[in-house]
């Protein structure tokens, strides 16, 4: 290297702890929010200052920043209807999404007539609020009959294209131009690939020959092999846009994990073959009574198996965004040096670790998908008695 | 909070380690038999890994 190791690694220290500065970013006597905190609703946070006000003043900064922390977290991990990055002093820094409805015809207006969960939007006649994420449908006013803390007024169907499926729409795209190029350029280069598709060729090879080919077999591995490679850099490059500070959680929801496990479930179904049947309902080689009483857990465990694969996917990734937030959020709350700083430096640390679980959560998505492809082509064995 | 609610996650918590951690050292020991196996080796425990993480978050959403 040009430049030699030691005035990088001091530079990068220096970096490192100089960041627990953030620590003295909300001062104790104001409780204005600080710029980088993105605050959903603020007129959440007044009523709750205003019960609190025969608590000393400590107390109630700690439940406002503590409120303040749980709304950034909800906005990150929730979809929404518009693209908000930030709040910085009043103004929204982001930009609002096409919303769909169906309800007795198609409604399409911008999310920017909702004004952030404010105003009421009308469109073709229907008044519809904002409350919580969720489009309910009102009168003119924006009433909204309340029971148990939720609305019970009706809800459109909600088609509207939000934060989630842009973010879709955006890794499908990234997807198509990176492989379209990367197999554009075998053709170019003569069997040699080049550019930035050279990363993923052998993450390709590798799928291919330690995922597909033993799980599935040399006969009907091709079948399978775009689903398999299109699920892996799907679920990977969803998951490290969820680590990015943009605020946008895909596989961390479950109706997304749901889609593919279905989609997984719906492959094994229909391209199983009589021996995968055979073994559900009537196990070969186990002795009668045996058969008849693996048959319904056999049964049930042909719906578990995709189950699991959608708990488990959505699990690892909600739970890492939330501790990792939490943790974030620890910083405001400590406000001194030593906890600040701790703080950050094990979200730092967590924070690697969910790199590897995104990329570990794609591998174990993909591989389980394989097995399942597998155990549903497999040819039949001669049981060899010795 | 419930009580019962937080013994349960906690349960969950000791099962899912314990397993894991099983898994990990027994994985410790046959590479340390056969270290030309470790790819296989770490694979399959990759996977018995993520499937025993599986049913703790299932059952860490359920309670």
């Amino acid at each position: 290297m040009v430049i030699s190791n030691k005035p990088l690694q001091f530079i990068t220290a220096i970096l490192i702890a100089c960041l627990p500065i953030f620590g003295f970013s909300n001062t104790p006597t104001e409780g204005k929010p600080v710029p980088t905190e993105t605050t959903a609703v603020a007129q959440e946070t007044t009523p709750v200052v205003e019960e609190e006000t025969s608590d000393s003043s400590d107390s109630e900064q700690a439940k406002q920043i503590k409120k303040q922390i749980k709304e950034v977290i909800d906005h990150h991990v929730l979809d929404g209807h518009d693209f908000s990055l930030f709040e910085y002093e009043g103004q929204h820094i982001g930009f609002s999404l096409p919303i769909i409805l169906w309800d007795n015809g198609v409604h399409i207006f911008s999310s920017s007539k909702f004004h952030h969960g404010e105003a009421v939007a009308e469109s073709n006649g229907n008044y519809y609020k904002l409350h919580h994420e969720k489009i309910y449908k009102t009168d003119a006013a924006g009433t909204l009959t309340e029971e148990h803390g939720h609305p019970t007024n009706a809800k459109p169907i909600d088609l509207s294209i939000t934060k989630g499926v842009l973010t879709i729409m955006v890794v499908a795209l990234l997807m198509f131009l990176l492989f379209t190029s990367l197999a554009k350029s075998y053709t170019k280069n003569g069997g040699i690939s080049a550019g930035a598709g050279r990363f993923f060729e052998p993450i390709v090879l590798y799928i291919r020959d330690e995922i597909a080919i033993p799980n599935i077999g040399e006969k009907h591995y091709k079948k399978y092999m775009s689903y398999l490679l299109t699920i892996f850099f799907f679920v990977w490059f969803l998951n490290i846009f969820g680590l990015t500070p943009l605020g946008i959680n895909v596989t961390g929801n479950i109706s997304i994990t749901f889609g593919l496990a279905i989609i997984t479930f719906i492959i094994t179904t229909l391209t199983a073959n009589k021996n995968y049947w055979g073994h559900i309902f009537w196990m070969p080689g186990v002795p009668t009574p045996m058969k008849i009483v693996l048959a319904p857990i056999e049964l049930l465990g042909v719906f578990i198996k995709p189950f699991a694969l959608m708990i488990r996917l959505y699990a690892n990734i909600f739970a890492g965004h939330k501790v990792l937030m939490s943790l974030i959020g620890l910083i405001f709350i400590f406000q001194s040096w030593l906890g600040s700083s701790l703080s950050f430096m094990l979200s730092f640390a967590i924070s690697i670790i969910e790199i590897l679980v995104a990329l570990l959560q794609a591998y174990i998505f993909t591989m389980l998908s394989a097995l399942y492809f597998g155990s549903a082509v497999e040819e039949h064995h001669h049981e060899e008695a010795h | 909070m419930e009580i019962p609610k937080i013994i349960g996650a906690g349960l969950v918590v000791i099962g899912a380690g314990i397993g894991i951690g099983r898994i990990g050292s027994s994985a410790m020991d046959a590479i340390a038999r056969q270290p030309e196996a470790t790819g296989k080796i770490q694979t399959a425990m990759l996977i018995a890994a993520a499937l025993i993480e599986g049913i703790g978050f299932a059952a860490l959403f359920a309670v």
